[in-house]
């Protein structure tokens, strides 16, 4: 028996892209959907792995692993104090069982690369290298990713980084965070925390005190970036939080897009991942971050799963800056997110998509901050919730004006799209202006997929199945058509095996 | 072709269709026409399976299949084709995207090969030649902001690249201008041959100046009460339904 939807308008969207090479996506779209959490397989490799708790002590073990100065494990130590006097937040929309972060290791490296991240891929155990193929992000020489450089983090630290000399011939640094702190230690010190204080929040303040790895990106005055950045985080090991640090800084009129993508292991236990990303654009540049997020969310009983707890923020502290955000989250049992914009700058702009699936029992609560500083400032919010089964999805936004932000600009689009009966989709934006000129547009939709849509798909032959998956996707068009190629195939397909049983 | 025994059918809990028999055979075009409400819609909706209406008594066969028997894109793709009264929107999903999908789930159904985008490209390219049409529809979103006359030539198009042997037409005249109402039913006659059959609902005899039907019926709560040929619409047309009963 065919499950009858309730029949609701949805609201008018623009155009999509042109969907001409839609049948080589397709046919990628179509191989992925058949499989369920592929990534969900664990590398059995020999790794070094701190004992759970979390201590001064613990903090001191991983910066002495990574052989950091004094200044690091200063920085670290009083995030650390900051912390523990600080509680976890409960504002969002989210059931959040208690976490126990003395039963967490804090730190695990595959046995090789215990003292720090290897100097060139040639010395990377072979089994990681299988593990990021099976993953489709080939790190060898022979195979990889035309047009993307990967940084490849595995549990608490990068196992590599690629195509690295290309990009400093143009004078792109592109390393992991460990490897910039001895390399390039004075831009680390002076962007570190610039955007993300350690006291910003609990989890920040948490990843302060206990980051193991992650990115850093530079790229100087009027360079653009040749290729496609990318990181690509794993968590492998058993009880370990991942707690990943990504600095990105464009130096006048440089221009970097950069790709994250993630996956862990299926387990039962949750593990909980924390991390923070820092974006600083000076004058004229523009930086574009896109993420795929593909966390372990849990079974269909809602045992399991990644806790994501992130928070990302971009500084655009020069003149006719711009940092775009763009992201698809299906994956984790929870996530709390919220990338941001700082727009300090005059005529900077700030723009956020953001598609987020929940199913089952996965809890979101994402959205984003617009912090208009400087004048003549631009933001566009463009947010696509789609619930399903038993999940909840809240969009959470903050659209601030200060005073002296003249001609501050917003737009903000929330639409939600309900399958079934027993999800839920909330919209809670928030708008503080302090100047008379701002202009703030806010648009929300909450639709559910109409039996008519459904039964017009059904009259051309298509399935249901198929029907849902062809409306969705034509819901998360605006969005998706912000990704970059590779990234958008790989976002349809998530989004197919994510609606998996979305229809009784 | 079709063979419609008998049928009563609810559309949600109302009994709509009481006692309906209709025969329609291979390369026959018969038209349907009535009172508002009087079940014409709900006919169109039954033969396509649409999940609301529900066939309580009678039997359909199609093909020599049990029509009632198959799920609505079995039907589609055993050659059932619906041009709906309201055709509805689906945002973001690009016309020539979503035509195609639909032909290779019914060219899958059928065990043939699914067409890649360049043989469909120019096989939709040779349909709107031959169909005089234009392919100013086909790269937007499905139906998003056509206006009346153009969702409804968006559906005859659709028919033509799906090429069923059953075309039921719910409506597709009304509010049509002079020039739309033309290139329909130029579209629908392009299509009519020796073995593919409509079912064409229509309020107006001057769809069929231009749509020469074969046999005319007039359905009225909720079954056939007359039939004729096309003097029938004529006589309609001047004196409207209430002479019927008498
Ligand atoms: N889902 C439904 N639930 C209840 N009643 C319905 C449903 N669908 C149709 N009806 C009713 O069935 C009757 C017949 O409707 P139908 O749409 O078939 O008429 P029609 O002959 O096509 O009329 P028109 O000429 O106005 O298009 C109407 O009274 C209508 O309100
Ligand atoms: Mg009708």
């Amino acid at each position: 028996m065919k499950q009858k939807l309730e029949i609701k308008g949805g609201k008018k969207l623009l155009d999509g892209r042109d969907s001409s090479n839609a049948d080589e996506e397709n046919a990628v779209v179509k191989a992925r959907a058949k499989q369920k959490y592929k990534e969900g397989f664990v590398t059995d490799i020999e790794s070094y792995t701190l004992p759970p708790g979390l201590s001064e002590g613990t903090i001191r073990q991983i910066s002495t692993f990574k052989n950091e100065p004094d200044w690091l494990l200063e920085y670290r130590l009083d995030a650390f104090r900051k912390w523990q006097q600080m509680e976890q937040p409960n504002w969002a929309k989210l059931n959040i069982p208690p976490i126990d972060f003395q039963a967490i290791s804090y730190y695990s490296s595959p046995a090789a690369n215990k003292e720090n991240a290897p100097k060139s891929l040639e010395e990377v155990d072979p089994k990681l290298l299988e593990t990021y193929d099976k993953l489709g992000v080939p790190l060898h020489e022979r195979e990889r990713l035309a047009g993307v450089a990967v940084d490849a983090v595995f549990d608490s630290v990068s196992v590599g980084t690629t195509f690295k000399a290309e990009l400093e011939k143009v004078g792109v640094i592109f390393s992991s965070f460990s490897e910039a702190v001895h390399d390039h230690p004075e831009l680390v010190k002076q962007y570190l925390g610039s955007v993300v204080p350690s006291s910003d929040n609990y989890f920040a303040a948490l990843n302060a005190a206990v980051f193991s790895d992650g990115s850093f990106v530079y790229i100087p005055k009027g360079v653009r970036c040749p290729m496609e950045l990318s990181t690509y985080f794993r968590i492998n090991a058993i009880n370990t939080g991942q707690f990943e640090r990504t600095l990105i800084v464009a130096d006048e009129g440089a221009y970097v897009s950069y790709l994250e993508g993630c996956t862990a292991p299926m387990r039962d236990e949750n593990q909980l991942h924390a991390a923070v990303v820092e974006l600083v654009a000076m004058d004229d540049a523009k930086i574009k971050y896109s993420t795929v997020q593909n966390w372990y969310p849990g079974d269909e009983e809602g045992k399991g799963g990644i806790y994501n707890f992130v928070t990302k923020r971009g500084n655009c502290l020069g003149k006719n800056s711009k940092i775009s955000w763009t992201q698809v989250e299906t994956g984790s049992a929870i996530t709390w997110k919220y990338p941001s914009c700082i727009l300090r700058g005059d005529n900077s702009s700030g723009e956020f998509y953001s598609v987020a699936l929940t199913n089952n029992y996965q809890q979101a609560d994402t959205g984003t901050k617009m912090i208009h500083l400087g004048k003549n400032t631009k933001s566009t919010v463009i947010s696509k919730g789609i619930s399903v089964g038993k999940s909840q999805n809240a969009y959470r936004g903050l659209v601030r004006v200060a005073k002296k932000a003249d001609h501050a600009r917003n737009f903000t689009q929330c639409d939600s799209l309900l399958i079934g009966k027993s999800c839920g989709a909330h919209t809670f934006p928030y708008t503080e202006s302090a100047n008379m000129t701002a202009k703030l547009e806010h648009e929300a939709t909450t639709s559910k997929i109409s039996e008519d849509q459904l039964n017009y798909c059904l009259q051309r032959g298509i399935s249901e199945e198929d029907a849902i998956s062809l409306i969705v996707d034509g819901f998360c068009k605006e969005v998706f058509k912000e990704l970059p190629m590779e990234f958008a195939v790989e976002a349809k397909a998530l989004l197919d095996i994510s609606l998996e049983g979305a229809i009784g | 072709m079709l063979k419609i025994n008998d049928v009563y059918a609810k559309a949600g809990d109302k009994e709509i269709l009481k006692g309906l028999s209709l025969e329609v055979k291979p390369g026959e075009v018969h038209a349907i026409m009535g009172p508002n409400g009087a079940g014409k819609s709900t006919l169109g909706n039954l033969l396509a399976g649409m999940p609301h209406v529900e066939a309580t008594q009678g039997s359909v066969d199609f093909l020599g299949k049990d029509l009632l028997d198959l799920e609505p894109e079995e039907r589609a793709a055993e050659g059932v084709f619906l041009a709906f009264q309201y055709p509805v929107e689906i945002p973001g999903v690009n016309n020539m995207y979503f035509l195609r999908t639909a032909l290779n789930a019914q060219r899958k159904y059928r065990g043939e090969e699914p067409m890649d985008s360049a043989q469909f490209l120019r096989m939709v390219k040779q349909k709107i030649k031959d169909m005089n049409m234009r392919d100013d529809l086909l790269k937007r979103p499905v139906n998003v902001g056509f206006s009346g006359g153009e969702k409804k030539r968006n559906e005859v198009f659709q028919m033509g690249v799906l090429e069923p042997k059953l075309a039921i037409l719910d409506e597709t005249d009304s509010g049509l201008d002079i020039d739309a109402l033309k290139i329909v039913s130029d579209g629908v006659n392009q299509l009519r041959s020796s073995d593919r059959s409509f079912i064409i609902i229509t309020h107006y005899q001057r769809l069929l100046d231009h749509i020469e039907p074969d046999y005319v019926h007039v359905l009225a709560d909720g079954k056939i009460v007359k039939s004729g040929t096309k003097k029938l619409a004529l006589e309609l047309e001047e004196q409207g339904y209430g002479w019927l009963n008498q």
